[in-house]
């Protein structure tokens, strides 16, 4: 009976784990599923796609002349995607190696919690910041009317990526063995010649992975880019453009938009936009960290 | 002690501390040039330790501390104007697990130029015919020459072992430290590897530690026995073998081979 009992119970929790690992795939086609079927009447039937794509003029709610066209709001995610990591990737890729290769371990511990406790700043408060401290600051520093710029935008998302980019890179460091840093050392290679002659090949792919995954990371956030990049929808040419963001663009119009209209379904529809992005964002970040993992292996 | 002296390699009353644990006493050895030198003794009485002393690698952890000197081609090593990257250049060291760097062979043999000598200097030419030299001192030219461009950490382990071997050479250093450098390898590997070290001797000092004593045998013109930290006995690998002068070499030896 007991025995029994004992099966009965490694069957169900069995189960039960199986269910768990499921449910995750679920969840994504889920989610996919349910953005593709509220976009997809609209998408299939009366999208110009050449206009959604190519045209610069995002006009919903007009009365007289909707468009529909996302080209602004692809180059707002853009601009100030590419802008927060030409400010992230040097220094988070610095960070990571300043934290696995040149401080010592007290220094180390100390430098990973404040990393951490950047990762874990809510993106509503970056938008505040960005909003009020980083909104004075360059108003004052660059002499404009307004702050709410790319440039904000880029210095915030910059920020925000910074953490992913330092921990995911510093893995990266660290699975480096160091059988490797020794064989250069015992040659007589400085630490320099150390990083950028050995560390640097050899976990190319995961700092590579870093990066992307900090890309993913700009790319898809929202709240704090809707507070600090001023919201108007342009190609910008300069760093003190206002810009409008893909993901911004959502989050600001979906409560107003009546529900199954035109517009309501376009927003789906740049929600799939995004959605496609990340995910070959990440993919691509993932291939990679497991390109690392075989090699190592 | 001049450059010209008959010795590499000198250490006198060498002592080292891994934290309180002292794993190095009063440690006086010599090791002539362009010899074979075993290191021989049990696991953990510091051969590995002493080996490292002599490049300086052991300062990698950060709990440390020597007392004594070590003269290498008659510079103190602990003289603070001493250039560790000169030092290393001189005294190269070959590890217990090959390892070549995740670069190609070809970068992997030249890295020593690399970091060593000015851009100006690392023509293509010379690079190649560097690494055409280096390769055939160790016999891997032949069966590597088409493939200079793959992965070095693709290779058997005996061409790893040997290329490790080989990217010491074409900075010209006068010994060469090998820290059991066949225990990861098969018996046919051994072979080839210990017939290079012979082959190596004379242009070379090499200081070999070794847990076998048949290859301490085979290839070395003098054996340093080492135990708990002491340096028991030093003398041509014949006597020390054939006539050990302290009972505690003569424990160890029979101990291995009764
Ligand atoms: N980094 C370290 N920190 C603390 N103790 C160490 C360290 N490295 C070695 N030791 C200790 O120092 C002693 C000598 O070690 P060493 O590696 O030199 O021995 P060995 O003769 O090479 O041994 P084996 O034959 O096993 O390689 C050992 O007792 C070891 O535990
Ligand atoms: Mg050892």
């Amino acid at each position: 009976m007991r025995r029994f009992l004992n099966r009965w119970m490694e069957h169900g929790i069995e189960t039960l784990i199986r269910l768990c690992g499921i449910s995750a795939v679920l969840f994504v086609f889920g989610i996919f599923y349910f953005v593709f079927r509220e976009g997809a009447g609209y998408l299939f039937n009366g999208l110009n796609l050449k206009e959604f794509f190519f045209s610069i003029a995002w006009h919903p709610t007009s009365v007289t002349h909707v468009r529909y066209g996302i080209l602004a709001l692809l180059a707002g995610t853009f601009s100030v995607t590419v802008l927060a990591m030409v400010l992230a990737v040097p220094f988070g890729l610095g960070a990571a190696i300043f934290i696995s290769e040149f401080c010592n371990p007290r220094v180390r511990e100390l430098l990973k919690i404040v990393i951490e406790l950047l990762a874990a700043i809510p993106s509503v408060v970056w938008g505040f910041i960005g909003l009020t401290i980083m909104n004075s600051l360059i108003i004052r520093w660059f002499n404009t009317p307004i702050g709410l710029t790319l440039l904000n935008g880029g210095l915030i998302l910059a920020l925000m990526s910074v953490p992913i980019i330092v921990s995911i890179g510093e893995d990266a460091l660290k699975a480096v063995p160091d059988s490797y840093r020794e064989a250069a050392l015992a040659m007589g290679a400085t630490r320099w010649q150390l990083v950028y002659r050995v560390l640097f090949p050899a976990a190319r792919n995961g700092l590579l992975a870093a990066v992307l995954l900090g890309v993913g990371r700009a790319v898809g956030e929202t709240m704090a880019v809707l507070m600090a990049t001023g919201h108007s929808v342009r190609i910008p040419t300069s760093l003190l453009d206002p810009v409008r963001t893909l993901t911004a663009t959502i989050a600001a119009e979906l409560g107003e938009a009546p529900v199954r209209s035109d517009h309501y379904q376009v927003l789906f529809i740049i929600g799939i936009v995004l959605f496609t992005i990340t995910f070959c964002v990440n993919l691509t970040a993932d291939l990679m960290v497991r390109g690392i993992r075989k090699r190592q292996a | 002690m001049t450059e010209s002296s008959e010795y590499c390699i000198e250490t006198l009353d060498l002592n080292l501390w891994y934290g309180s644990f002292q794993a190095l006493k009063h440690i006086n050895a010599r090791i002539r040039r362009g010899r074979i030198t075993s290191l021989i003794g049990p696991s953990g009485c510091g051969k590995t330790t002493l080996l490292r002393c002599f490049n300086r690698v052991n300062e990698r952890y950060g709990n440390v501390r020597t007392t004594g000197d070590v003269r290498v081609l008659g510079q103190n090593l602990y003289d603070p104007q001493v250039s560790l990257v000169e030092l290393r250049k001189a005294v190269g060291l070959v590890f217990q697990r090959p390892n070549p760097l995740p670069i190609s062979i070809y970068e992997n043999v030249v890295f020593g130029l690399r970091i060593h000598r000015d851009r100006s200097e690392l023509k293509r030419a010379r690079l190649d015919q560097a690494v055409e030299e280096a390769l055939r001192s160790v016999d891997l030219w032949d069966s590597l020459k088409d493939r200079l461009r793959d992965r070095a950490t693709g290779l058997q382990l005996e061409q790893q072992q040997k290329l490790c071997i080989a990217r010491l050479l074409p900075l010209k250093p006068e010994v060469i430290l090998m820290d059991e450098p066949c225990s990861a390898l098969d018996t046919d590997a051994t072979r080839g590897v210990e017939e290079l070290m012979v082959s190596l001797a004379g242009r070379y000092a090499l200081v070999v530690v070794t847990h076998n004593m048949a290859q301490a045998r085979r290839v070395s013109d003098e054996c340093i026995f080492m135990l708990m930290g002491e340096l028991v006995e030093h003398s041509r690998t014949e006597d020390l073998f054939v006539n050990p002068k302290d009972p505690r070499t003569a424990e160890y030896i029979e101990g291995r081979y009764g």
